[in-house]
């Protein structure tokens, strides 16, 4: 064991002992961050919480405004309520970034991500995959003899309990998109 | 003004002549080869060949710290961008607005692992404000101004433009200034009028206030300096500085105790710690400030005014947060406070004002002087008199013991006259950044204080110096160790030296007559003073290497992991006081 005692939480980004002791609770946040779409902005956003020790649970990106060239960053994170603070500081200030929404805190917001789900089998097994998957409204997306390919909908959750329920079932293959979310209401 | 075609090559010219750039620092190479033909047919812009593209890094620092105006750079692909990440990095983390153009491969051979290519936007990436790969020349001029804007607005920093070849062929639509794209970067210089006037209501009452300045008041241009000159000498309230900070208030300035910091002065340290309510302006709680965080400044109530958003409540809670410009801030804080009635808390502050001449009283950077030997302290305390008077004395430094001592025994009286790398603590930085100061002060007196070490890293650019008829003066502190290494082995690792001595150095002397330069050797205390004057005089660079104790120590000191208050003033304090925890810490 170490003897330095450097207290958990307080070293994500260096050697450092520097972070005051505001709260050590880790919050998961998702945050929305609206950007100019020019090339290296994926990298510059991604270095800056690989380069300051931020968590990166999902992100999600894709050009939402073809004509303005804008597009939005989904971000899921962890930390400390003043990490989370730092790190939308950090991205607002960024040249290209336009907007920075804290998702969790400026109301109630839904998310949802897409999962497709490659099952193999044959006889019961693939019967019962077939029938769970109307429970939790999953389309068939690829069907052959011996496989399906399963697109699902939903949660960060639900996606995972479905993905745990085909995992006896012949489960061979997952693609997740990562979370998609917008605040509710106009 | 029509729309104008020119080649890349021209726009970047013409961009840089349009900025109002007398002075680019530089190093070519395949890659920009464009660009240099055409600074070869104009006039307007000097061009400062370097021997190394980290020396025009710095130089380019240097000269923007000196003047307060950007610092531009233009290297080449691949090695000339590479060599120049630590002089970006530095300007990074002591915001210098500096604009560096590199060339690139052709746009059609990027991404081929051509000859001298490198990722030269994915490299400097984490090291500028922002930077650019610009692929078409219409891109161009307006990619330039853009660069200048955001190197210059809000917190200053570095920015970087690479060019590859074929855009720097290619003919294209010249974009002038004023038609640029820069209304997507506004950071507001403003602070909120409510949060200030909460802030002066403060300063009314408090009963040990005290002012703890950062490079943003030099940052902010002169007129924050004046305004904050104003503002501290009508209150009465004790200011302290940053080492990025020195000179935004006087050293001899009334109400002036020093700098504080790991090796700040007692005084300043004790009142950063006792006081109850703190005023940050343009710094930014650094570890070198701050000490052990959870023991910083125990009993104050904090604000913090910084033009970054990202500094509030990065390291410490603040109590008034106010984002904004400091010079826009202070003219703010000066008018309401005026408007209120000029109002502070007298007996308090003659209380907290005695309080602090008893810690002055301790006299923190008292050192035992020697008859035969030149102690650093000493000699700066001689540089300082021959030298205080000079109308237009510039000190830079390179970084370790020397640039602590430079620090604490030099006084600036006016900001943009010191120019030191602070936050990433760059040695080989002094030498070249006092060549980019004397040539934006040509007449100026422009002295390097460094070691050793330190000079050795950057020495190259003697040639520079020469070529330039550069009277830069090189004041080594030749200790033939890497000091504040040597400090803390003998303080953290058992007087163990691993590595932090040089058995291999020149002499120095010869080496400036080997470049044509003037070198003067001076190791005993008695021949100090002539052999400064006879530096002074000579109009040229000169090296002057200054045999030192090779043993010193550098106090106060604030030990790794220890509070503003577990300071130590000298030798006899040093035995077992930095713990595992805080031998961790740098």
């Amino acid at each position: 064991m170490s003897p330095l005692n450097i207290k958990q939480g307080s070293t994500s980004h260096s050697a450092y002992n520097l972070r005051p002791t505001f709260s050590d609770v880790q919050e998961r946040h998702t945050l929305a961050v609206v950007v100019e779409n020019e090339a290296g902005v994926l990298a510059r956003v991604i270095g800056l919480f690989s380069g300051r020790g931020y968590n990166i649970e999902s992100l999600t990106v894709a050009e939402v405004d073809h004509k303005g060239h804008r597009s939005r960053i989904t971000v899921v994170t962890t930390g400390t309520p003043q990490v989370i603070e730092q790190i939308k500081a950090q991205l607002d200030r960024m040249v290209p970034v336009h907007e920075v929404h804290d998702l969790t805190v400026e109301g109630p917001a839904v998310e949802r991500e897409l999962a497709l789900f490659k099952v193999a089998g044959t006889g019961n097994e693939r019967i019962e995959a077939l029938r769970l998957a109307e429970i939790f409204r999953a389309n068939v997306v690829d069907s052959t003899l011996d496989s399906f390919i399963f697109e699902i909908t939903g949660t960060s959750q639900k996606v995972d309990a479905f993905g745990d329920l085909m995992r006896p079932l012949g489960l061979k293959e997952i693609a997740r998109t990562g979370i998609a979310a917008l605040s509710r209401g106009a | 003004m029509t729309a104008e075609t020119m080649t890349g090559a021209q726009m970047v010219v013409q961009a840089l002549i349009d900025q109002g750039v007398d002075t680019v620092f530089g190093y070519p190479g395949g890659a920009v080869l464009p660009i240099y033909d055409e600074i070869f047919q104009q006039q307007k812009i000097k061009h400062i060949l370097v021997r190394h593209e980290q020396g025009a890094a710095h130089a380019a620092e240097g000269y923007a710290r000196a003047t307060g105006k950007p610092g531009v750079v233009l290297v080449t692909s691949g090695p000339g961008a590479t060599n120049a990440v630590t002089g970006i990095t530095d300007a990074l983390m002591d915001s210098i607005p500096m604009v560096v153009l590199t060339g690139q491969v052709p746009t059609f051979m990027i991404g081929s692992d051509a000859f001298q290519e490198a990722d030269t936007v994915g490299i400097t990436r984490p090291c500028t404000k922002m930077n650019w790969l610009v692929k078409d020349t219409d891109e161009l001029a307006n990619t330039i101004h853009e660069a200048f804007h955001i190197a210059t607005h809000g917190r200053p920093g570095p920015v970087l433009v690479d060019i590859p070849k074929d855009v720097q062929f290619a003919s294209g639509t010249y974009v002038p200034p004023q038609k640029a794209r820069t209304e997507h970067y506004r950071p507001r210089v403003k602070g909120d009028i409510d949060r200030i006037t909460e802030l002066v209501a403060a300063l009314e009452t408090a009963e040990r206030p005290i002012f703890y300045t950062g490079g943003g008041v030099i940052n902010s241009g002169t007129a924050a300096s004046q305004l904050l000159r104003e503002l501290v000498d009508a209150t009465g309230i004790p200011v302290t500085s940053t080492l990025m900070g020195l000179g935004a208030y006087p050293a001899s300035g009334k109400h002036w105790v020093g700098m504080l910091g790991m090796h700040g002065l007692y005084e300043a340290n004790w009142a950063m710690h006792d006081c109850d309510l703190m005023i940050n302006i343009g710094a930014r709680f650094d570890d070198r400030i701050t000490g052990r965080i959870d023991a910083f400044s125990p009993g104050s109530r904090k604000a913090h005014i910084d033009i970054d958003p990202s500094s509030i409540n990065k390291v410490v809670k603040t109590d008034f947060p106010i984002v904004g410009d400091v010079a826009h801030v202070l003219e703010d804080m000066l008018r309401i406070w005026k408007a209120r009635g000029r109002k502070v808390n007298k007996p308090a502050l003659e209380t907290w004002w005695t309080q602090i001449e008893a810690w002055k009283a301790v006299r923190s950077l008292d050192f035992k002087n020697s008859e035969t030997t030149i102690k650093p302290q000493h000699a700066l305390q001689r540089l300082e008199a021959l030298t205080r008077d000079h109308p237009k004395r510039y000190i830079a430094t390179e970084v370790g013991q020397h640039q602590m001592w430079a620090a604490q025994y030099l006084g600036f009286d006016a900001p943009n006259r010191w120019l030191t790398s602070g936050g990433l603590g760059t040695m080989g930085y002094g030498f070249p950044a006092s060549i980019g100061a004397q040539v934006a002060h040509p007449d100026a007196l422009v002295i390097n204080v460094a070691g050793e070490a330190s000079w050795l890293m950057n020495m190259q650019e003697m040639g520079t110096a020469i070529q330039y008829d550069l009277p830069v003066k090189q004041f080594i502190l030749n200790n033939e160790r890497l000091g504040m290494v040597r400090q803390w082995q003998e303080l953290l690792h058992g007087e163990r030296y691993s590595h932090s001595w040089s058995e291999a150095l020149p002499d120095f002397v010869k080496l400036a007559e080997a470049f044509g330069a003037k070198g003067i050797l001076c190791k005993d205390p008695k021949d100090l003073d002539d052999a400064i004057m006879e530096m002074l005089r000579y109009d040229g660079p000169v090296i002057f290497d200054c045999l030192v104790e090779k043993h010193e120590n550098c106090f106060p000191m604030i030990p790794s992991g220890k509070a503003h208050n577990e300071m130590l003033l000298g030798e006899a304090e040093t035995q077992g006081v930095i713990d595992a925890k805080g031998s961790v810490l740098v």
